[in-house]
């Protein structure tokens, strides 16, 4: 329940943000909405000396139509992507997985770059950004570079994002097909899924997986099968190939193959 | 117009509204110090050190200390098994009390928890009652030699009725473990100073609780003060004698300052006892028409890693219910209770009935599937009928007192369109696009309105009675004061209500005091649907005895007759006169006042103690339906509908009644589909937070339909019988019943608690019982 | 290490030094006393502890207190007028038995008005999809629905003096 003892740095901006980073490396950890760093600390699972609050940095919080891309800060709050009109016009399987995440509370404080660099393959966005091929943008002490949503997520709880760096957006495509769905199944409305996926047709169609994976990971196979025009039960099928989904006491590998393909077949099908 | 009976809104409801609510965690004298306790991350293993020198430096702990710095006895408990306060040699389950801290803030206490070092030997741990009683087991107390610690057989198995019968049936059945989690967890506040021990507490039981701390102790009664406000919830999972109730006073006397401890959830959910976990074996011998011919319970009742007095008595209620609403002319019981490396096990909401209920219910249903007969026709050729009342048993535990069990079912298909129902049922099968529909009934009858005399001492209580004072005011105010203790009920609403209809006095001018051995002289406390059965009994009697006094004050000072006062709206009047009347509030004050009194009355006679008995338990009953839809693909299960038809008999306040029910049906519905505390082979726990045990949400429950059926309780004059845990008793068969209905045509008898997506898909995979 | 964090909670502004790591629920009740939030569970599902945070809902236990540094949070105590005259859904609970225990009360009940800021006539799924943050173990949710329901209905809520029955 209680977080151990860390030294607080709050950051009025992202270069306060970065160099604390720079000052801190690895005994530092970044809060922004809190929803994935502070459960960890409270269960003292995260330990960080350092606790870089950058919470209050306004200027990374936005959702803009770029032309052919959406822009969206990464500290802006699951809330906002769920309502922005923006994101329900251009990009509606992002702003749609966004109304899943958690429960109401959580969506008024998580971030989606909070939520994007925790990792968690069981998380819901992290298979939009998947789905949508969006792009990252890292900024650190040499400048910002650029990563692709299939680079970003690199090992269990780990992204290329590294100690003294900073996710400060995502660049999403603007998709202006209508075949796309979001499926989450789980037990109870607040929990996270024990499978889901995100999908996004077009030419260069998305299926992103949650918690198919040590990391989010996207179906591959079935979104080759998608791409050269596949019937939606052939797409579905291949849903787990390629894949390694775990056994927990939510459910064990067998079960989650099963539902990985059910539900590709409902987000292609609804 | 009578209150009893009415929808009165609660008393209790304005201060928890606004905040104002006193739970335990909001107390805080001056000089609060927290405490907090080292808990084993081991099932079984042998503690070769504590190392505390790390604790002891950090910043804010005032103190840490073990076993062994303590020299305590053990905690009150089954002769010979009883539970250490802290673990001393040995460790038993993941969660038990090792060390404790005690620091100047809760921060600081966690921390110093952190920094005790134990060294374990690591045993190996039996996780289930099969592993326990396996040959060779690993054992948790070596010289009993078995981790069977009771086994009670049965007299006569009736092989010859099985022998002989046309047709039998055995199910082996599993009552899954559950948690009760009350929203609040345990707390207390120790504050032990020169002139005695004040304990507040999140319990049931609050002069239970004094008299066993001062036992343990060794110190008078007197000077040992229990008080529970504000209580978050209980459930049955509140009244354990748990380590912190007794380690804060000691702790709190050492150090001469107020001692408290905030239960966290993660610690609450190994450390407050379980309930159910108990695997029955069952046989039933039945005839072509579904008449039942013999039935053979063997329950095996996990305990845990020690063996709680309550969860002792678990089988043994279970056993006297597994008969239900039936005639059932030979019924053979048998059981044990076996020790595994998890939490404890002890009451938890329905005690030992939901098991019975359970049993029973799944076995009409197995009837049903034999004969290929109506799940509500195989019932009806059993049920004890109407007129059969009072009903023995084959337990001297359970003489059942009324019921109307075919009625109650009458009632429930009023109320659903079961027809309509079996027709869409049919309908669904072949379509791909709808659900499979499943329709499980449960009818169901339970133990409650603890008890007669001597029913409650087993479980190790003072008495089975239950303690009402009523003191009138000199204004004509009344305070009730009960040893009942409600924990959500609305007994402040019940009790005043049921004052207020037999003292004619005003429910605005009726207040009821609770949870505090200071004011309240004696009491039991709040367990087996217990408060309106017995203690509203009591509120009645003592009302009418003021009341009789009352009117001889009344007819002393209006010149009449005591038989011809008669009581309402806050007078007393002569009967046919209205204008000869007196106020209460001037017969109150006539009552302090030697000079107004007719000559054999003494000042101070409008106030009365009962200790109020009752000859019988109660037996609630009803009949419950539920309609399940099942993801034909995911094997998801979603209850669409829950028909609850209850007889509690007189019900005093139906709003508080209905929540009641509602409350005990939804943790029904989630023992049945979503929860299961559960351990891994090490005796690790899987579901040790509520991210992973799956207590529902508003999404994920139905809405309930109601109706009601009353035979009112013979054995008190109020007719109630209770219905706190009603709910919680008859929905985990209803549930069950509606799953397996819904795959039936797959030949599937059996799906085991909770049914979870994985397990029904796996059974529409082929894999079926 | 302490840091100076200051907030108005109600219309009040509390400001105190605190240790960083201080959860904001912590902070209300033992900082400043304000005992009507709860503590529930320790994994941020139970929501007894939610508050409104700049008028949003969000639980309290995974905020630290000095996220919440010069922002203004309204707890169940601020939820009743200056002259104690319920909210619409303090009103709605107390008529439709939306609470036994009351523990996780406080915390349905800032839910509960977030969400009808936001959907003023919510359906009985809004409802209970709106309240999916929040556990209770006594009620089995209906008639905190019927409650909710009641305050949607009745925005102006009804102005009964406390002690009166109906």
């Amino acid at each position: 329940m209680i977080p151990a003892k860390f030294d607080y740095k709050p950051a009025e901006s992202k270069e306060e943000a970065l160099s604390l980073l720079a000052e801190y490396g690895d005994d530092a950890k970044l809060l922004a909405g809190g929803h994935s760093l502070l459960p960890l600390m409270k269960l003292r699972l995260a330990t960080p000396e350092v606790v870089v609050d950058i919470g209050s940095v306004d200027d990374l919080s936005y959702i803009t139509d770029k032309g052919d891309v959406i822009a969206i800060g990464a500290l802006t709050k699951h809330r906002q992507v769920e309502q922005s009109d923006i994101l329900k016009e251009h990009v509606p399987l992002l702003a749609h997985t966004a109304s899943h995440v958690g429960d109401p509370q959580v969506r008024n404080r998580g971030t989606i770059g909070g939520s994007l660099c925790h990792g968690d393959p069981a998380s819901d966005l992290p298979a939009a950004i998947l789905a949508t091929r969006a792009t990252l943008v890292i900024s650190g002490p040499s400048g910002d570079r650029t990563v692709t949503s299939d680079d970003f997520f690199t090992d269990f709880w780990e992204t290329e994002v590294n100690e003294d760096e900073l996710l400060t957006e995502i660049l999403i495509p603007k998709y202006t097909g209508e075949k796309w769905g979001f499926e989450k199944f789980n037990r109870r409305a607040q929990d996270w899924a024990i499978v889901g996926c995100a999908v996004q047709g077009g030419d260069n169609p998305g299926i992103g997986m949650v918690n198919m994976g040590s990391t989010p990971v996207r179906a591959a196979e079935a979104e080759n099968a998608l791409r050269s025009g596949s019937s939606s039960e052939e797409v579905a099928g291949l849903a787990d190939s390629g894949l390694t989904p775990p056994t927990d006491i939510h459910g064990n590998e067998s079960y989650r193959r099963h539902l990985a393909k059910i539900l590709v077949q409902r987000a292609l099908d609804n | 117009m009578s209150i009893v009976g009415a929808k009165v809104i609660r008393k209790e409801d304005p201060n928890l509204l606004t905040g104002r609510g006193q739970f335990v965690d909001d107390i805080q004298p001056v000089g609060t110090t927290h405490m907090a306790f080292v808990r084993s991350t081991e099932a079984h293993a042998l503690i070769r050190n504590i190392d505390v020198t790390a604790a002891l430096e950090c910043e804010g702990v005032v103190g840490v200390w073990t076993a062994a710095d303590l020299n305590l006895p053990a905690l009150p408990g089954v002769p010979g098994l009883e539970r250490p306060a802290l673990a001393t040699d040995k460790v038993r389950f993941v969660g038990e009390a090792i060390a404790v801290v005690v620091a100047e803030s809760k921060y600081a206490a966690a921390d110093g928890t952190e920094l005790v070092i134990v060294d374990y030997e690591t045993l190996a741990a039996v996780t289930s009652i099969d592993e326990a009683t396996a040959d060779n087991a690993p054992l948790l107390y070596e010289e009993l030699g078995s981790n069977t610690v009771a086994e009670v057989p049965t007299a006569d198995d009736h092989q010859a009725i099985f022998d002989a019968a046309p047709h039998t049936e055995k199910i082996k059945l599993v009552n899954n473990r559950c948690t009760a989690a009350p929203i609040e967890t345990n707390a207390c506040l120790a504050d032990y100073g020169p002139a005695g021990l004040t304990v507040w507490a999140s319990f049931q039981a609050p002069h239970h609780l004094r008299n066993r701390i001062s036992a343990w102790l060794g110190i008078p009664q007197d000077q040992c003060r229990v008080i529970t406000p504000d209580v978050g919830g209980g459930f049955g999972q509140k009244i354990n004698f748990t380590p912190e109730f007794f380690v804060a006073p000691v702790l709190s006397k050492i150090l001469n300052r107020p001692v408290k401890y905030s239960q966290t959830r993660s610690e609450a959910m190994t450390s407050m006892y379980h309930g159910r976990a108990q695997e029955q074996e069952v046989d039933i011998a039945f005839d072509d028409s579904g008449k039942i011919l013999a039935l053979r319970v063997f329950a095996s009742q996990d305990m845990g890693g020690y063996a709680d007095g309550t969860g002792m008595g678990m089988p043994v209620l279970t056993t006297a219910m597994s008969a239900g609403c039936y005639v059932i002319p030979n019924v053979s019981i048998a059981w044990r209770n076996v020790l595994t490396n998890t939490t404890p096990i002890a009451a938890y909401r329905g005690a030992g009935r939901p098991e019975a209920t359970y049993l029973i219910e799944r076995a009409m249903d197995h009837i049903s599937y034999k004969l290929d007969m109506d799940p509500t026709e195989v019932r009806r050729q059993n049920y004890i009928p109407e007129d059969s009342f009072p009903y023995p048993t084959h337990s001297e535990l359970a003489v059942y007192d009324s019921g109307n069990f075919e009625g109650a079912l009458d009632e429930l298909l009023n109320i659903m369109d079961y027809e309509g129902l079996k027709e869409e049922q049919i309908a669904n099968r072949t379509n791909p696009e709808k659900p499979l529909l499943g329709i499980g009934f449960s009818s169901w009858l339970e133990i409650a309105g603890f008890g007669p005399p001597g029913s409650l001492e087993g479980f190790g209580h003072l008495g089975s009675w239950e303690s009402v004072q009523i003191r009138i005011q000199p204004d004509g105010s009344a305070i009730i004061y009960t040893g009942a203790s409600p924990h959500g009920q609305g007994t402040v609403t019940t009790f005043a209500q049921i004052a207020s209809e037999y003292l004619g006095i005003d429910f605005d001018k009726i207040s009821v005091r609770h949870g505090d051995t200071a004011t309240i002289p004696q009491g039991i406390g709040t367990m087996g649907s217990r408060q309106v059965a017995v203690g509203g009994e009591g509120v009645k009697n003592a009302s009418l005895k003021i009341v009789e006094n009352a009117k001889s004050i009344a007819a002393h000072k209006l010149e009449a007759n005591p038989e011809d006062i008669e009581v309402t709206d806050g007078n007393l009047f002569v009967k046919g006169t209205p204008s000869k009347s007196l106020t209460w509030a001037e017969v109150a004050t006539f009552s302090f006042q030697r000079l107004e009194l007719p000559e054999d009355m003494d000042p101070g006679s409008l106030d009365t103690t009962i200790l109020q008995e009752v000859p019988n338990f109660s037996f609630p009953s009803g009949a419950y339906a539920c309609v399940i839809e099942i993801d034909k693909q995911t094997g998801d299960a979603r209850i669409r509908d829950m028909y609850l038809v209850d007889d509690c008999g007189t019900v005093i306040n139906p709003l508080l009644a209905e929540g009641q029910v509602h409350g005990g049906v939804a943790q029904g519905i989630a023992q049945a589909l979503y929860e299961e505390f559960s351990y891994d082979e090490n005796g690790q726990p899987t579901t040790a937070t509520f991210i992973d045990y799956l207590m529902p949400g508003a999404p994920d429950l139905p809405s309930y339909k109601s109706g009601r059926i009353n035979t009112p309780n013979p054995n008190n004059s109020l007719g109630a019988k209770g219905i706190g845990e009603s709910g919680s008793v008859g929905t985990p068969p209803a549930v069950m019943n509606a799953v397996v209905d819904a795959v039936r045509h797959l030949g599937v008898t059996h799906i085991d608690m909770p049914a979870t997506p994985q397990k029904i898909w796996e059974v529409l995979q082929g894999g079926s019982k | 290490m302490s840091y100076p964090t200051s907030m108005t909670i109600n219309g009040t502004n509390y400001a105190k030094s605190v240790d960083p790591r201080t959860l904001l629920v912590h902070f209300i009740r033992e900082e400043c006393g304000l005992t009507g939030t709860h503590v529930g569970c320790d994994t941020s599902n139970c929501g007894a502890c939610t508050v409104l945070l700049d008028g949003d809902a969000v639980k309290s236990c995974t905020v630290l207190a000095v996220q919440a540094n010069n922002h203004k949070v309204t707890t169940v105590e601020g939820l009743a007028s200056e002259d104690g005259a319920f909210s619409p859904v303090q009103e709605g609970f107390r008529q439709e038995h939306g609470l036994q225990c009351g523990y996780c009360t406080p915390g349905m009940l800032m839910a509960a008005t977030a969400l009808l800021k936001e959907i003023p006539k919510p359906t009985e799924e809004e409802i209970r999809q709106n309240l999916e943050g929040n556990l209770c173990r006594c009620t089995g949710y209906e008639m905190i629905v019927r409650s909710v329901q009641w305050a949607a209905d009745n925005p102006d809520g009804v102005p009964v003096a406390i002690g009166e029955s109906s």
